[in-house]
């Protein structure tokens, strides 16, 4: 049998060569536009990074040093009472939504609802929260930041609990009911749990993703110079001291607009890979 | 059937008559608009082996399926005609289905164990209706485990996940779950088919074993199967049943030619 290469053949090793070359040309231009974002992050932002970062507070225009203690801990409590509230709530909608609504009406208006949310523009939240939780009472503070971060992270959380719950086989949920289990015993001892993977991987990733939102927290938490840990009033938080920092004219306020966007993104990135990890381990076993 | 008429009904010795543990009379089921079964009638004896066989796509999983009421988790699905389990019509809409399957038990194709410790997932059912102490619980579990002569190969590593185990173990598993719950009926849907043959070398046994205390109905499309296991045959054909009697009589002196042909092989 002769081996000799057709015009056919030839051409089709053209076209492969071409879309290889195409994609991997793709995938270089994306991880290069991260690479120099992450170099950029870093070569600004490592000079910040030193213990005064974590034990001082913001400074005063025009006064020297200082550090993003107030932000940290801010947003560390906006962004943990956001997701103690969303947590139960997105999870049991998601339960609802996969084990008793399915394709009921209902459960089909909240999906639709709630891809609506996913996709709104989170300054459009921040104004609506705005609207109902401060003009009302009639001043900033951290309990409106942590409900507009949670009316975020809610839709994020039942999206991806009701896809993890998809992925059970139907098959187990038979079995459980062939025992004589009652449906909310069936959906939350053996079905949640044969997804608790996938679902703390969503909840990682939802968390992840509220941790930089400042739109929301411009017009709800606002910010606050001063150490404080009473949510019922402005509270500092790492966005929004960024927002304001990077585009003043001080050199330290500069300084610590990078350390603080530096320190965000090694949070985004730490639950990312730790997402990857947990999610994996549980595949394997 | 409530919970005190189930702990009071009393369990038949073998010197009572015989007496049929499922009667299904005129049943037709639909998937839809397409009828899966047409006028079944059929006694199930209590502390027999029943065995349904038949080509794929005659019915048999689904008449096993509506014995446990499994297909009104499926909207789409219904089931018109009358189930009398003990007397009792279970496709009476104001039947409990939770308690109906604490008494009508179901193995499936597939092994499934759940996504816990072995000792947790036989605990899973017994927990749903009686509240057994400690002590109690772990004399269920060997108990169950024991009947599904599993009892040995895990008693180490009662622990571990379910997961862990090889697909025969995880039958065998699942087959423990469902007797540890006591029920008065084993429903088996293809429980071999997924297995190698020395497993199911084992489950054959178990599936004699366990006929001295619970009547049990088996679905499945290996014949030899079903003649080395079953009292009675079931032999169905797109959704009807075609002839039903003694295993002896259907293999060796079938009354039907169809039964006939798909016996010999001549088709299916």
């Amino acid at each position: 049998m002769q081996m000799n290469a057709t015009p056919l053949y030839k051409r089709r090793k053209r076209t492969n060569l071409v879309g290889l070359s195409l994609s991997m040309t793709a995938m270089v231009l994306g991880l290069v536009a991260l690479l120099w974002i992450l170099f950029v992050l870093f070569s600004n932002g490592l000079a910040a990074l030193e213990l005064s970062l974590f034990t001082q507070d913001t400074p005063a225009p025009g006064s020297e040093g200082g550090g993003l203690r107030n932000a940290i801990v801010g947003s560390l409590m906006i962004v943990g009472l956001a997701v103690l509230v969303s947590t139960p709530i997105g999870i049991l909608a998601g339960v609802y939504l996969t084990e008793y609504g399915d394709t009921s009406k209902t459960a089909e208006f909240t999906r639709f609802v709630t891809d609506i949310m996913l996709s709104a523009p989170s300054v459009v939240l921040g104004l609506f929260v705005y609207a109902i939780a401060v003009a009302t009472v009639g001043n900033f503070s951290g309990y409106a930041g942590s409900l507009a971060l949670s009316l975020i992270a809610i839709p994020v959380v039942m999206r991806t609990t009701e896809n993890m719950l998809r992925l059970v086989p139907g098959s187990l949920r038979e079995a459980a009911f062939a025992l004589g289990a009652p449906r909310w015993k069936v959906a939350t001892l053996v079905t949640l749990r044969a997804a608790k993977s996938g679902v703390i991987t969503g909840l990682l990733l939802a968390v992840a993703r509220i941790s930089g939102e400042t739109a929301p927290l411009l017009f709800t938490a606002l910010n606050n110079q001063f150490f404080s840990t009473n949510m019922g009033a402005p509270m500092a938080n790492l966005p929004v001291v960024i927002f304001q920092f990077a585009m003043s004219p001080y050199d330290n306020w500069i300084d610590l607009a990078w350390g603080g966007a530096l320190l965000i993104t090694l949070a985004v990135l730490a639950l990312n890979i730790l997402a990857r990890v947990f999610f994996r381990e549980k595949v394997r076993a | 059937m409530n919970a005190t008429a189930r702990a009071q009904a009393p369990f038949p010795t073998a010197d009572a008559p015989q007496k049929n543990a499922l009667e299904v009379r005129n049943l037709n089921f639909f998937y839809g608009k397409f009828q899966g079964l047409k006028g079944v009638n059929l006694n199930i004896e209590e502390r027999k082996v029943t065995a349904f066989i038949g080509p794929s796509g005659c019915g048999k999983s689904t008449l096993l399926r509506t014995l446990n009421r499994m297909y009104s988790l499926y909207p789409g699905q219904r089931a018109e005609g009358e189930i009398n389990f003990y007397g009792q019509n279970i496709l009476d809409p104001k039947q409990d289905l939770n308690l109906l399957r604490a008494r009508i038990g179901m193995v499936f194709q597939k092994p499934t164990p759940f996504p816990m410790t072995i000792y947790d997932n036989i605990a899973f059912g017994v927990k749903l209706y009686e509240n057994l102490n400690k002590g109690d619980m772990d004399e269920r579990v060997e108990w169950a485990l024991t009947k599904a002569a599993l009892w040995n190969e895990v008693k180490d590593k009662l622990g571990q996940n379910g997961m862990s185990l090889s697909g025969g173990q995880q039958q065998r598993l699942c087959i423990a779950r469902s007797v540890a719950v006591k029920p008065s009926v084993l429903l088996l849907d293809e429980p071999t088919s997924a297995l190698d043959p020395i497993s199911t070398g084992k489950v054959e046994e178990l599936v004699h074993e366990l006929k001295s205390d619970y009547t049990i109905a088996i679905v499945t499309h290996n014949m030899q199967q079903a003649a080395r296991c079953s009292d009675y045959t079931a032999y169905m054909y797109l959704g009807e049943l075609i002839e039903f009697g003694a295993t002896e009589q259907i293999f060796f002196k079938p009354k039907r030619t169809e039964t006939e042909d798909y016996i010999t092989g001549r088709f299916g």
